[in-house]
């Protein structure tokens, strides 16, 4: 790539789309926000073709001296990467989700979505701590604004509980991080990630950017922001928070609390199974009776994160692996379903669950994506779900085995919510008129799902794109957080170097 | 030291002195037909002031050539910080009144010059060397202050803001004077250096009494809490300009005069008086953040969001490091850009009829009537909450920066911490203009310099701002510098 800034570029693109915007008529914000987003999609291609794998850990780095105290310096390993790449993918289709659902104050929701591009870019991209916490907070202010002007009839309630809330889990990272880049003397984050905190500072910072990261994933207990927040979010806005937003937080902990902390997470190992499991367990039981379409889906959210956070600290390759593979999928499948929400609800302008029914009969095309979704959500084999989950449960299987089953317990308990979801919703009878008289998906909704029905696919029957990428990413980190792994209680009688794929195909069946 | 030596160093002030009583001299003769070119005369010897010293804060001047009259007053660095902020922001409050005074026909030749006086006694303020210039800056100042606070003398809130202010403050500057008295008996002299040489030995109790009142003292003109009752009634009834005024430029001389008397004269006796700098600061972060929630007036709620930044400022004195009261000085600039912006976003609040609206709840659905004013007062809420990358972010980042570096962990975890208290009333300003259905209040034109005045400051606020960060660090490091320089 030479000394082109492409990550600049990406962030500029969407910034200066945004500006514009404002100042334009609804017509024409749409169609400069969706050529923007395609510019960035581009430019995401780009840089996942020349992006080399088993080069450099940082490539497209950019560095200038421009703040006092903190440096403008990007750059992406294939963690970061392929959570760009994500980004970049799902915005296309939240504007297109947009098209038409969105009829007031188009060009200001229009800027507000593409400054939020610029900013999850500028998340996963930053390489200094500063500029990372510039992003991640920042991105406060167009949700809070897409919340609360475009929501539906709860939104201000959402949409404060959303600002306050996460801004309290991370405002104490902020000291944390003055702390450790005045004990350090660097805020550069390549730095920070080999340098050894003392044992004892680290419990205390791991807890101020565990509230920042909990509350963003987010874990339970502290999870109830969320379904306000994407019941009341527009669709576009739900697909953008539970497809990237939710990510930040796990970005967080493989990027910061893992690495920079590797006592302190090790030490706290067994908070986060407990609410991990808690969190499995519980919220896919409350998921299992809600009415709102959203809700359920936002409850199988926090489940799914679960799922990323025991992936997360299982400490060993597999468990990284899976919990950034549940990661990118539960992106694109939540966010799928969240569009699936959105289109009928666009029809008949409501999120229950009851109002439907027997959908497979007259928008047979839907009830085809609608399947495709749910069951990568619940985790079928083939699809994307399944990959990161059962990687996740294999890794934390080698640490914890009593964790391993309470959290599988979730993959069941997950394919009874999504598939009740899904009989109610699709199949028996038609017993409303109104829906019944739905149309099928027209050519703009079926440009949006069917990218993500090929992704979703392509993630299940092939991974190993996915995850050739990061692996040296995820063995470094293996490999830093090998002096504190603890000892597993699972007695593994195999070698643990015996490829994942071998295991894959012997639980295959029993799946 | 000649006397040459120390006239050069109060040029500033000698500017003040003639342009204001020249222009008294013109008030008294043309009489308030006259008022418009007093004003714009008086902004013009503000500017030539702010030019005059600007020379000593690019030189970074520090040190015993900076000290007029034997040390009775100081023209470092750190003073013409603080001075170029208090010139600047009379000046922006000259700029904006006209267009407020010519509605209630109260447009008057004294303004202007009332505003020089009190420019010129908040510049001797913050260079006070001896507690005998500190207390002739801070009289002349706030007798000039009490006149402005009831200058809309037909209007019953304007007086009553007036004598408020007047009592409040005579006693606050009564407490002052008890306070240095009791340090004048017990060090035996007046001058900064010389009460630092006399107390090196320890804080006699006498002595801890004086400086207690002192501080009591300066935390009333200050307006920090357990001592702000004042502010919300003095704010809300004193004409718009002059709460900006108000909120503005004395608000950073009795900040510089406190770091001047803290940081100088009982700088190494930090540890007595750090406690009690850390509890005012907290009180005002949380007290000024709740109080704010349930008002009305969007006077009243910028009167809290003062007193709740004040307290943020006043984290950095508690450390009683160079770097705590270099993040002083950065978040004082960029806290007079946010507040100058907030009130001439207020002052461009008008009805139909070019009624000035302050009632919060007229400011519902702003966004669709006013895009721009509803942008700019956004950008300030969200800014003033310090969420980036609203420049705001910058002021508390460098304050809590200080904090952790002096090893105040639990003070920056639990300022921060309130600071959340505080987002909650400035998002609701947005959340009103912006969530809500308008209530089609707002429509007057806006006067021409109002519009430039609030665009440059949202341009300072807005992310462009990070830019000048560097050079803004810089110059308040040397600031901070000459300040210490001096022990």
């Amino acid at each position: 790539m030479g000394g082109f800034p492409i990550l600049s570029v990406m962030l500029l693109v969407p910034l200066a789309a945004g500006l514009a915007c404002l100042f334009m008529d609804a017509k024409s914000a749409r169609m400069l926000a969706l050529f923007a987003t395609l510019v960035d999609l581009a430019l995401g291609a780009v840089l996942w073709a020349n992006f080399d794998i088993g080069g450099a850990q940082w490539q497209f780095t950019e560095r200038a001296e421009l703040f006092p105290g903190f440096s403008y310096a990007l750059g992406i390993d294939g963690i970061a990467l392929l959570l760009i790449m994500l980004s970049v993918f799902l915005m296309p289709i939240c504007i297109g989700a947009s098209w038409r659902s969105i009829d007031k104050r188009v060009g200001e929701y229009m800027g507000a979505f593409l400054l939020m591009e610029t900013l999850m870019i500028g998340v996963f991209a930053a390489q200094d701590l500063f500029l990372f916490y510039i992003f991640f907070e920042a991105g406060l202010i167009p949700m809070y604004l897409i919340i609360g002007v475009w929501g539906g009839a709860d939104r201000i309630y959402a949409s404060y509980k959303f600002f306050l809330y996460t801004l309290l889990g991370s405002v104490l990272m902020l000291i944390a991080m003055l702390w450790m880049v005045n004990t350090a003397g660097t805020t550069d984050i390549p730095t920070l990630m080999a340098y050894d905190f003392d044992p004892q500072a680290q419990t205390w910072l791991w807890l101020a950017f565990f509230a920042s990261f909990a509350v963003k994933m987010p874990m339970w207990p502290v999870h109830t922001w969320l379904p306000d927040a994407h019941v009341q979010a527009p669709t576009a806005g739900s697909v953008i928070l539970a497809g990237v937003l939710l990510k930040m937080g796990g970005y967080g902990f493989i990027r910061f609390s893992l690495p920079m902390f590797p006592e302190a997470s090790v030490q706290f190992g067994p908070l986060i199974w407990g609410l991990s499991m808690a969190a499995v367990v519980l919220t896919s039981l409350i998921a299992l009776v809600q009415h709102d379409m959203k809700k359920l889906i936002a409850y199988s959210s926090v489940a799914h994160m679960a799922i990323v956070t025991i992936g997360l600290f299982a400490f060993n390759a597999q468990g990284l692996e899976g919990s950034m593979m549940v990661m990118l999928s539960h992106g694109l499948v939540s966010g799928a379903l969240f569009l699936c929400v959105g289109i009928i609800y666009d029809r008949l302008h409501t999120r229950e669950i009851d109002r439907y029914g027997g959908l497979s009969i007259n928008m047979p095309r839907y009830a085809l994506f609608f399947m495709l979704f749910t069951m990568a959500s619940v985790g079928l084999p083939g699809t994307s779900g399944f990959v990161g989950e059962f990687l996740s449960l294999a890794g934390i299987y080698q640490v914890s085995t009593w964790t391993t089953l309470v959290c599988a317990t979730g993959i069941i308990l997950g394919a009874a919510y999504m598939l009740y979801l899904y009989r109610r919703v699709a199949f028996g009878d038609q017993k409303n008129a109104d829906a019944a008289a739905m149309a099928d998906l027209d050519a703009r909704e079926l440009l949006m799902v069917v990218p993500l029905g090929l992704a979703v696919l392509w993630m299940g029957v092939y991974p190993e794109s996915f995850l050739a990428p990061m692996r040296a990413d995820i063995a470094a980190l293996e490999a830093r957080l090998a002096r504190a792994a603890p000892e597993g209680d699972s007695r593994l009688a195999m070698a643990k170097e015996k490829p994942a794929q071998e295991e894959h195909a012997a639980h295959e069946g029993a799946h | 030291m000649d006397w040459s030596q120390s006239l050069r160093l109060i040029a500033p002030e000698e500017t003040l002195s003639i342009a204001g009583l020249v222009l008294l001299l013109v008030a008294a003769w043309s009489g308030d037909k006259a008022s418009r070119l007093i004003s714009i005369l008086a902004v013009a010897a503000l500017v030539a002031a702010a030019f005059l010293v600007a020379p000593a804060l690019c030189a970074g001047a520090m040190g015993p050539e900076t000290s007029a009259f034997f040390g009775q007053f100081r023209a470092d660095a750190f003073a013409s910080f603080a001075k170029i902020l208090i010139y600047l922001s009379a000046a922006a409050s000259l700029v904006i009144a006209p267009a407020f005074f010519e509605r209630f026909k109260a447009m008057r030749a004294e303004y202007p010059v009332l505003v020089l006086f009190a420019a010129l006694g908040m510049g001797i303020m913050v260079s006070a060397g001896d507690l005998v210039t500190l207390y002739i800056g801070l009289e002349m100042n706030s007798l000039a202050a009490y006149v402005l606070a009831a200058f809309l003398r037909p209007d019953d809130r304007s007086a009553e803001a007036g004598l408020k202010y007047f009592v409040l403050g005579a006693l606050a500057s009564g407490i002052l004077l008890f306070g240095m008295s009791l340090i004048y008996g017990f060090t035996g002299t007046v001058s900064f250096t010389g009460i630092n040489a006399a107390l090196a030995g320890g804080l006699s109790h006498g002595a801890l009494f004086g400086v207690v009142f002192i501080l009591v003292g300066l935390a009333f003109k200050v307006s920090a809490v357990p001592f702000h009752m004042w502010t919300p009634d003095v704010y809300e009834g004193a004409p718009t300009p002059v709460t900006t005024f108000f909120a503005t430029a004395p608000k950073v001389a009795a900040l510089g005069l406190t770091m001047r008397v803290m940081l100088d004269a009982f700088g190494d006796q930090a540890a007595a008086w750090q406690q009690i700098v850390v509890f005012i600061a907290l009180a005002s972060i949380v007290v000024g953040a709740l109080g704010a929630i349930g008002q009305s007036n969007i006077k009243r709620l910028m009167a809290y969001s003062s007193i709740n930044n004040v307290g943020f400022i006043l984290i950095g004195l508690a450390v009683a490091t160079p770097q705590g009261a270099s993040a002083m000085l950065v978040y004082l600039a960029i806290y007079v850009a946010m507040t100058l912006g907030g009130f001439v976003a207020v002052l461009m609040l008008k009805d139909e009829n070019g009624a000035f609206v302050e009632n919060i709840p007229s400011l519902a659905g702003l966004s669709r009537t006013r895009p721009a004013l509803a942008l700019g007062l956004a950008m300030i809420m969200f800014s003033l909450a310090g969420i980036p990358p609203l420049f705001g972010f910058w002021g508390k980042f460098v304050v809590f920066q200080a904090a952790v570096q002096a090893d105040f962990i639990a003070l920056a975890a639990l300022g921060i911490a309130a600071s959340v208290i505080g987002a909650f009333y400035y998002i609701k300003i947005v959340k009103i203009m912006y969530f809500d259905e308008p209530a089609d209040v707002v429509k007057g034109e806006s006067d021409i310099w109002h519009k430039i005045i609030l665009v440059a400051c949202v341009v300072f606020i807005s992310p462009l701002g990070y830019l000048l960060a560097k050079w803004l660090g810089g110059l308040a490091d040397v600031a901070a510098a000459s300040l210490f320089f001096a022990l």
